[in-house]
C-alpha cells in the first residue's frame, strides 16, 4: 500500500503529515524542534527513512538534524559519543560549522555598497540522487555547501561564490539566499541552482565551475534589465524525465528554458499576476505546470483576496484557475518559494503550505483541494516523500 | 563544581533539564566555562559563539551575580562565587521579538 510523508517547515517547528495512498486522513505529528524556524526538511530519494531539517535561529545560529528513522528520531548529525572524538581529543561537533572557503569577500548590499560575505542560515537542504550520506545545502549569504557523511560535516563548493560575478550579487527583501537546488538525474555532473537576487547558475563539471543561466530574463528594478545576472529568481522546477526543461517563477514573469537554462522565455500568458513564489511540475506530465500568483512585491497576498493555484497543461501561457476548495474571499496568505511540491501517486498529489499556517493537499491533480491542517505556524516549506 | 543556567532552547538541544555542572581546570573566565560546556555538549559548538572566530553570537548574553558580562573580555576571571558555583553562570537568548 502506497502512503505519503508530507514534510512542513513553519517558523515555530516541523510537522510532520502522513496519510495512505487514499490521501483522505492524515496524521500530524509535531512540532518537532519546538519554538525554532525550520526552514526546510527534505527526504533521500534513496533511503526515504533518512530525512535531514534545517533548524535555525535569530539568536543561536543554523542547526542540522537528521532522522534515520522517518521522522521519529531525530540527532544533530554525528552527536554519538564514538562520532565525536577526533585525533586530537577535542569533539567535532561540526555539523553546523558552514564555514566559506578561504577569504569570503564582499557582494553588493541594499545601498549599493560592497558587503562582506556573512553566513546566516540554510535555506534549503538536497539530498543525493545516489547516496543517503550526501547532501547539499543552499545558504544565506548565497554559497553552496555539500556533506558526504550524512550532515556531520559541511564543505564549501567555493566555485559559485568565487564566480567574477560575486561582488555584483545582492539580497533580495529575504536576504541574499541560495534557495533551489536542482541535481540532473541523467547527468550527476550538472546540478542548477538559484538565488535571489543573483539569478540562476549551472555546473556541468559537479560544482567545480559555474556559469549565470539568466539569457532572457528581464528586470526592471536592475539598472540593466537584461544583465547577466542580479534578477530575482524565486524558484525553478523541472520534470526528471526532462532536465533540459526548465520552469521558473521569478520576481515577476513565469519563464521557460528548453536548452537547460541557457535561453528563456516568458510564458505568463493569462496569468491575473506573474508575480508569485513557488513553480512546480506535475510528476507524470512534463508539460503541466503550478504556479500561486501573489498580487505584487508589495502586496503579498493572492489576486482579488482569492487563493487560486494556476495550472498550465501546455507547459505555460494557458493557465486555469484550480479553486475548488481553496478560500474564494477574504484571503490574504501568502505561498513561500519552497512550499508547494507534487507526490509520484497516480493520480499526482499536490499540496501547498501558506503563511496563514494551512496545508492544503490535493488528491486529484489540482481539480480539487482539502486543507490537511488549518492552523500551524506560518509555512516556511512543504516537501513530500512517496513511500511504498 | 561551576552551574551554568542555559536559555530553554539550548537546554533542548544538548537534551539537560536543569542547570548543568562543570568542572573547569584553571582560571574560571567565560571562555574556559564555554571551551568546557561545548566539550561536555558538542552540539551547542556555533550555538553561542561562532565557531571559527569564538565571538559571542549578537543575541547571546553572559550574567552573573546580576551583572551583564556579555561585554566583558572572555578572559577575565568571573567572581568567585561562580567558580565556587554558589552562584550560576547564565547564559540567555535576549529578548528581542517574540
Amino acid at each position: 500500500m502506497n502512503k505519503v510523508r508530507v514534510l512542513v517547515g513553519t517558523r515555530k517547528g516541523a510537522f510532520i503529515l502522513t496519510a495512505d495512498g487514499a490521501r483522505k486522513r492524515w496524521k500530524v505529528s509535531g512540532p518537532h524542534f519546538a519554538g525554532w524556524e525550520i526552514y526546510h526538511v527534505k527526504g533521500s530519494p534513496v533511503d526515504p527513512d533518512r530525512i535531514y531539517a534545517s533548524q535555525t535561529s535569530g539568536w543561536f545560529g543554523q542547526i542540522i538534524q537528521r532522522s534515520d528513522d522517518g521522522g521519529k528520531k531525530w540527532n544533530t548529525p554525528g552527536s554519538s559519543a564514538e562520532e565525536l572524538k577526533s585525533p586530537d581529543g577535542w569533539p567535532k561537533g561540526e555539523s553546523n560549522k558552514f564555514v566559506y572557503d578561504g577569504v569570503p569577500g564582499t557582494h553588493q548590499w541594499y545601498d549599493g555598497t560592497q558587503h562582506p560575505w556573512e553566513f546566516k542560515r540554510v535555506w534549503h537542504l538536497e539530498p543525493s540522487l545516489h547516496d543517503p550520506d550526501h547532501v547539499y545545502a543552499g545558504v544565506e549569504d548565497a554559497a553552496l555547501f555539500e556533506s558526504k557523511d550524512g550532515g556531520k560535516s559541511w564543505k564549501e563548493l567555493s566555485g559559485l561564490r568565487k564566480h567574477d560575478t560575486g561582488p555584483k550579487w545582492q539580497p533580495g527583501a529575504g536576504g541574499m539566499c541560495l534557495h533551489t537546488i536542482l541535481l540532473d538525474p541523467k547527468d550527476p555532473q550538472r546540478i542548477y541552482i538559484a538565488i535571489s537576487a543573483a539569478g540562476a547558475f549551472r555546473t556541468d563539471d559537479g560544482g567545480k565551475t559555474w556559469k549565470p543561466t539568466n539569457h532572457g530574463l528581464h528586470s526592471q528594478y536592475i539598472p540593466d534589465p537584461n544583465a547577466e545576472v542580479g534578477h530575482c529568481v524565486h524558484r525553478i522546477a523541472m520534470h526528471a524525465s526532462r532536465p533540459n526543461t526548465l520552469f521558473m517563477q521569478k520576481h515577476w514573469d513565469v519563464m521557460r528554458s528548453d536548452d537547460a537554462g541557457d535561453s528563456w522565455r516568458e510564458v505568463s500568458g493569462n496569468l491575473p499576476s506573474d508575480f508569485g513564489f513557488p513553480i512546480d511540475v506535475h510528476a507524470h506530465e512534463p508539460e503541466t505546470v503550478y504556479v500561486v500568483p501573489i498580487k505584487s512585491d508589495s502586496e503579498h497576498y493572492p489576486p482579488s483576496s482569492r487563493l487560486r493555484v494556476y495550472r498550465s497543461r501546455t507547459g505555460g501561457n494557458d493557465w486555469e484557475a484550480l479553486t475548488k476548495g481553496l478560500p474564494q474571499r477574504n484571503c490574504y496568505v501568502n505561498v513561500l518559494r519552497d512550499a508547494m511540491c507534487v507526490d509520484s501517486l497516480e493520480p499526482c498529489g499536490i499540496y501547498f503550505g501558506t503563511t496563514g499556517g494551512q496545508v492544503y493537499g490535493s488528491a486529484d491533480a489540482g481539480d480539487s483541494w482539502k486543507p490537511i491542517v488549518r492552523d500551524l505556524p506560518a509555512v516556511l516549506s512543504v516537501e513530500v516523500q512517496t513511500l511504498q | 563544581m561551576i552551574r551554568v543556567v542555559l536559555p530553554p532552547h539550548l537546554r533542548t538541544l544538548a537534551r539537560v533539564d536543569g542547570d548543568v555542572e562543570l568542572g573547569v581546570n584553571g582560571a574560571v573566565t567565560q571562555r574556559s566555562i564555554l571551551d568546557e560546556l561545548e566539550a561536555q555538549f558538542p552540539m551547542l559548538r556555533g550555538t553561542m559563539r561562532d565557531h571559527v572566530t569564538q565571538i559571542r553570537r549578537p543575541l547571546v548574553r553572559f550574567f552573573a551575580c546580576g551583572e551583564d558580562l556579555s561585554h566583558e573580555s572572555p578572559d577575565a576571571p568571573l567572581p568567585e562565587v561562580i567558580a565556587k558555583g554558589s552562584e550560576p553562570f547564565v547564559i540567555i537568548g535576549a529578548i528581542a521579538g517574540g
